[in-house]
């Protein structure tokens, strides 16, 4: 009848399995998959982590140079992170926080002309 | 006189579920009762389809590996497996041997959580709630052991045809086994309290019957299986890295609920076994191999999840997109078993009975 009490004794000199969250945030792992960022400076718009999304929601336009992603709709898997040609996408470490307002982010990025059609020989 | 006390007795249909207070699976049981004992069974599902095997149709390949992870949220790892080992099949692809190991550490891992976490909700069904609170406690570590090494706590997404994503380094490998080892400690200490305590005895030990032969005519599958003396785990077939590590179905002859239960604890410490036995033969070398083309034909999968036999059907016709995912989980073999565990027992006995199967309905309907 009392198997449980040896443990439970033991937890008054252990420490606390739980944190007074937010009051106290643990340090995150390193390499967690947190919140999406695109540096605009150095994505080409070539629309590779659109296609490879699994939940569709990076929406790439290369003619107007438009990065656009649906916060609310990412699964956060990174499989465009390990797309990315340019190494332009990332994750941060912590998670993004709760919203009750839904989110639309828009990266605008510099419009590049089109190369010139190589010379016919 | 007993008689004709037992023949004014009327029969009351009593519904259990879709929300109640021990369920945390929205499973409908229609329980017709005679006084307290239970007469007759009729479930009724359907509450939270969700058509993910229709996905197919805008989702090609690749991304369906994203879309069955999340089948089931305690064992996303292993359905994700289940599906590449199809494609890889269909592909003709050989996945380095390192993967392989991977694979097995991380279904491991899945594995020894689901068990936690199921011994947990076990334990709260009968109203044993600081014995709940324990193996959550220790469930917690395997979560951090996912996090640190795949990047998410539940939803890994380690798996691409052709390999894994991610790899561990010999200081992880050295960690996981300090993990392990106090996982296995904290583990064994809440046994006696799990097995021989006299109040658990008394709700597990003879409740939900399920002898070996109806449980084989039956078809079921998993632990529950194997709680009545059959020794059947898809982990026998050898997939993955399974046929280079030693081990054996675990399996006990009591066939009550006490013995799901007994099979269940077993296999968690037989994982940790399993995973320290994949860390001490991994090879080292690549961790994937580049897919080029498209699957074509059609393949069946098998692969042992921790509630049982988790069986994929996939048609392929070498475009992007597949022409058919089936999916059939291993508590849609299970339910059948509450036909034969319930009927005879007290009305009292039906959370822990319907938890002994560890029923998981979400994944169940997809």
């Amino acid at each position: 009848m009392f198997k449980m009490t040896p443990t439970i004794l033991k937890n008054f000199l252990t420490e606390k399995a739980t944190r007074l969250y937010p009051f106290e945030i643990r340090e995150p792992y390193a390499h967690v998959r947190g919140e999406l960022v695109n540096n605009s400076e150095t994505c080409n718009f070539c629309g590779i982590c659109a296609a490879k999304c699994p939940s569709q929601c990076i929406k790439v336009d290369k003619k107007s140079a438009t990065w656009e992603c649906e916060p609310f709709e990412c699964v956060y898997c990174g499989i465009c992170v390990d797309a990315c040609p340019q190494e332009s996408l990332s994750q941060k470490e912590l998670y993004r926080k709760p919203s009750a307002e839904r989110q639309h982010i828009i990266i605008k990025g510099e419009i590049r002309p089109e190369k010139p059609d190589a010379p016919v020989a | 006189m007993q008689e004709a006390i037992q023949k004014t007795v009327q029969r009351t249909t009593i519904p259990f579920g879709p929300q109640h207070p021990v369920l945390p699976e929205p499973v409908h049981l229609k329980i017709t009762v005679e006084d307290e004992i239970i007469k007759e069974v009729v479930p009724a599902l359907g509450f939270v389809h969700r058509g993910l095997e229709k996905l197919i149709d805008i989702r090609d390949f690749h991304q369906m590996i994203q879309v069955v992870e999340r089948v089931c949220g305690i064992c996303s790892m292993i359905h994700a497996m289940c599906y590449v080992h199809g494609i890889e099949e269909l592909m003709k692809i050989e996945v380095p041997p390192r993967a392989k190991y991977l694979r097995v550490i991380w279904s491991e891992l899945h594995r020894i959580h689901s068990h936690l976490l199921w011994l947990g909700l076990f334990a709260d069904s009968f109203g044993f709630e600081s014995v709940f609170m324990q193996f959550w406690r220790i469930r917690e570590k395997i979560l951090n052991i996912d996090e640190a090494t795949t990047g998410n706590r539940i939803i890994v997404s380690v798996n691409v045809v052709g390999g894994v994503r991610k790899d561990l380094s010999q200081d992880q490998m050295r960690w996981i086994l300090d993990e392990l080892d106090q996982i296995e400690q904290m583990t064994t200490q809440l046994e006696s309290t799990l097995f021989e305590d006299y109040t658990v005895k008394k709700r597990t030990i003879g409740k939900g019957l399920l002898p070996s032969r109806q449980a084989v005519e039956l078809g079921i599958v998993g632990p529950t299986l194997r709680a009545s003396g059959v020794a059947q785990d898809m982990r026998q077939l050898g997939y993955a890295a399974f046929k280079e590590l030693d081990f054996e179905p675990v399996t006990e002859n009591n066939c009550d609920c006490w013995a799901r239960c007994r099979v269940r604890y077993r296999e968690v410490l037989q994982s940790i076994d399993l995973i320290r036995q994949a860390i001490s033969k991994i090879p080292a070398g690549e961790i994937n191999v580049k897919v080029k083309g498209r699957p074509q034909g059609e393949v069946i999968t098998r692969v042992e999840q921790p509630r049982g036999e988790l069986l994929y059907y996939i048609k392929a016709n070498g475009s992007k997109n597949l022409d058919r995912l089936r999916i059939r989980t291993p508590t849609f073999a299970n339910i059948p078993a509450l036909f034969t565990m319930l009927p005879g027992m007290w009305l009292s006995d039906v959370p822990v009975i319907v938890l002994s199967i560890d029923p998981c309905i979400s994944c169940t309907e997809r």
